[in-house]
């Protein structure tokens, strides 16, 4: 399983209330939430990505409030992956729950500029720099992950293990 | 090797002997927490596991306290969604508008989680439980789901950052400084994935509130939980509250400390967190003059009774700067009415302040106390990032209840001491 977009690059610490503002939490209807995507940190956000892109971001990303409409809002918008140096633990797990791959990644982080072109492949966990044509090396995705990513989440893939 | 207080209570839940850090466990739960923002994300997901029934109907705590009494049409239709579920599965504990509170204040005081617990709750302060010597941690909404559909969750069994504690509290400060202190000490990511273990002889001098408060904001250093040991204090709150018996664990004398933190706390000052992060911390005689448009006093963090008595204190006799708006929420109903039985609320009303039912409202910037562009506030909530309480050009501080009523006398950031001697 690959994917490839263009990047947005953040920095350290972007929170939930700046993923998906609290103001637009009075729903959990996931186009309503991808709308207002980012939209307190980069108000453009949702007006330039698109399908496939990639948000790459430096320490602790999601942190803040459980609110798992935040990887929802995330992942409705288009996102096929987030690479970051580390996720805040709520974030981690929520974001694998709904089936939007995340990746911690360091080296990857380090030299992925804001416009460039990157490559994930989920089965080998290479990050490829396609705009700089530099490789880095994270964590495979186990097999189990990319079912539940392709099911569209924990329930679903569960509620589909079960039938 | 030992283990910690946290990791006692996991290997309990999960039958296991003992655990280590980084050990993969399953384990059962004694409480799955929601709210009215959380849950309808979980009862969506819920409904996709095709179960009819819930695990247990007296294990899982719904409270409608976020965008309650309903701020539109929208969070209207999200309480709905809740009650329906609630009243449909037969929810013990769920607690409508009258009787709800803001939940981490509510669920301790109505008894539901006690010492040896492990809970888990859709909303990040669910750590606010390690007060009374529970494991408790927020999740998200699938992981909620799964939990009232099974009564189990899977944890990574975590190491943790042991607070020693010594000396005590100055006057007109409290837990809601050494909080700060800590998370300015150790960033908004210093604990993550970690436990935070509260030690020493420093423990038994501070009030449960205090605690409570501390616990709260364990999530803002990043931390899985925060807990603290169950002594004479904590055991007098469970026996006034708790339902069940509590289960006391203590860490392992040879318990693995990723690193020990040691704190006096007669030298904690005044502490405020300038925006946009927690750890953004100054004391209180570094803030400068910061000119304040509104103060709000209340939340998970800081609306528990003792929470307004330091108010009261520091606003009896005076009166609010005109330029301010100073709003006031008990956490519960419970609070609500023995802070009117003390006579808090004459103080309040007196000094010029506004007195609501309990809400998380402005906290998340929710509603009852929204920032327009260019405002800035003074709270005693937890979280200050961009655009927390409402515009995305607005600035939260967070403080102590004793600096946010000061502050509101003073209409700028103040100290409590130079108010009370002016």
């Amino acid at each position: 399983m690959q994917v490839q977009g263009n990047v947005f690059r953040y920095g350290d610490n972007v929170d939930t209330d700046v993923i998906i503002p609290a103001r637009y939490l009075n729903t959990a209807d996931h186009k309503e939430l991808a709308a207002h995507c980012m939209e307190d940190l980069d108000s453009t956000f949702v007006t330039k990505v698109q399908k496939g892109d990639i948000i790459v971001a430096d320490r602790n990303f999601g942190c803040g409030s459980s609110r798992e409409h935040a990887p929802i809002a995330i992942k409705e918008s288009g996102v096929s992956c987030v690479i970051a140096r580390s996720f805040a633990r709520i974030f981690y797990r929520n974001a694998i729950n709904i089936g939007l791959p995340i990746l911690e990644c360091a080296e990857a982080v380090e030299h992925i500029k804001a416009g460039d072109i990157v490559e994930v492949d989920f089965d080998s966990g290479t990050i490829t720099n396609v705009t700089s044509g530099k490789r880095f090396e994270s964590e495979p995705f186990p097999a189990f992950m990319q079912q539940l990513i392709v099911s569209g989440g924990l329930a679903a893939f569960m509620a589909k293990e079960a039938r | 090797m030992g283990m910690t207080m946290s990791q006692k209570i996991l290997a309990s839940h999960a039958g296991l002997e003992r655990v280590r850090a980084g050990q993969l466990i399953m384990a059962d739960l004694d409480l799955v927490l929601g709210n009215d923002i959380t849950a309808p994300v979980a009862i969506n997901e819920f409904s996709k596991f095709g179960k009819e029934t819930v695990f247990d109907k007296e294990k899982i705590a719904l409270v409608p306290d976020h965008f309650t009494p309903n701020k539109d049409i929208k969070a209207a239709e999200q309480a709905k969604t809740m009650r329906t579920f609630a009243r449909h599965h037969e929810i013990t504990n769920y607690f409508e508008v009258g009787q709800m509170g803001i939940e981490h204040a509510l669920l301790p005081e109505q008894g539901l989680v006690g010492a040896g617990d492990l809970v888990i709750g859709a909303d990040s302060h669910t750590c606010t439980y390690g007060a009374l010597g529970a494991f408790s941690t927020g999740v998200g909404s699938t992981d909620m789901a799964a939990g009232m559909a099974s009564g189990k969750a899977w944890f990574k069994v975590p190491s943790a950052i042991r607070f020693n504690l010594t000396g005590k509290l100055s006057r007109f400060v409290s837990g809601k400084d050494l909080i700060l202190h800590i998370i300015g000490m150790i960033g908004v990511d210093g604990a993550l994935y970690q436990s935070m273990e509260f030690t020493g002889p420093g423990v038994a001098t501070l009030t449960i509130d205090d605690r409570f408060t501390v616990a709260n904001m364990a999530i803002e250093a990043g931390a899985k939980n925060g807990i603290f040991p169950v002594d004479e204090v904590a055991k007098a709150y469970l026996d006034e509250h708790y339902k069940k018996v509590p289960r006391i664990f203590e860490a392992d004398d040879d318990a693995e400390w990723e690193k020990t933190y040691e704190i006096d706390l007669s030298e904690i000052k005044s502490t405020v967190s300038f925006p946009h992060l927690p750890s953004n911390t100054r004391t209180i005689d570094a803030v400068g003059e910061i000119r304040i448009d509104q103060v709000v006093i209340g939340s998970c963090t800081n609306g528990r009774i003792d929470d307004l008595r330091q108010a009261a204190e520091i606003l009896k006799g005076r009166k609010v700067a005109p330029h301010v708006r100073a709003l006031i929420f008990p956490a519960t109903q419970k609070i609500w009415k023995q802070a009117m039985g003390e006579g808090l609320f004459d103080i309040f009303v007196d000094a010029g302040c506004a007195v609501s039912t309990p809400t998380c409202g402005p906290c998340l910037g929710g509603h009852m106390g929204i920032l327009a562009e260019g405002e800035r506030a003074v709270s005693t909530t937890n979280r200050n990032f961009v655009g927390r309480m409402g515009h995305p050009k607005s600035e939260v501080y967070l403080a102590s209840p004793s600096v946010a009523a000061a502050s509101a006398v003073a209409g700028y950031i103040a100290d409590p001491k130079r108010i009370m001697e002016a």
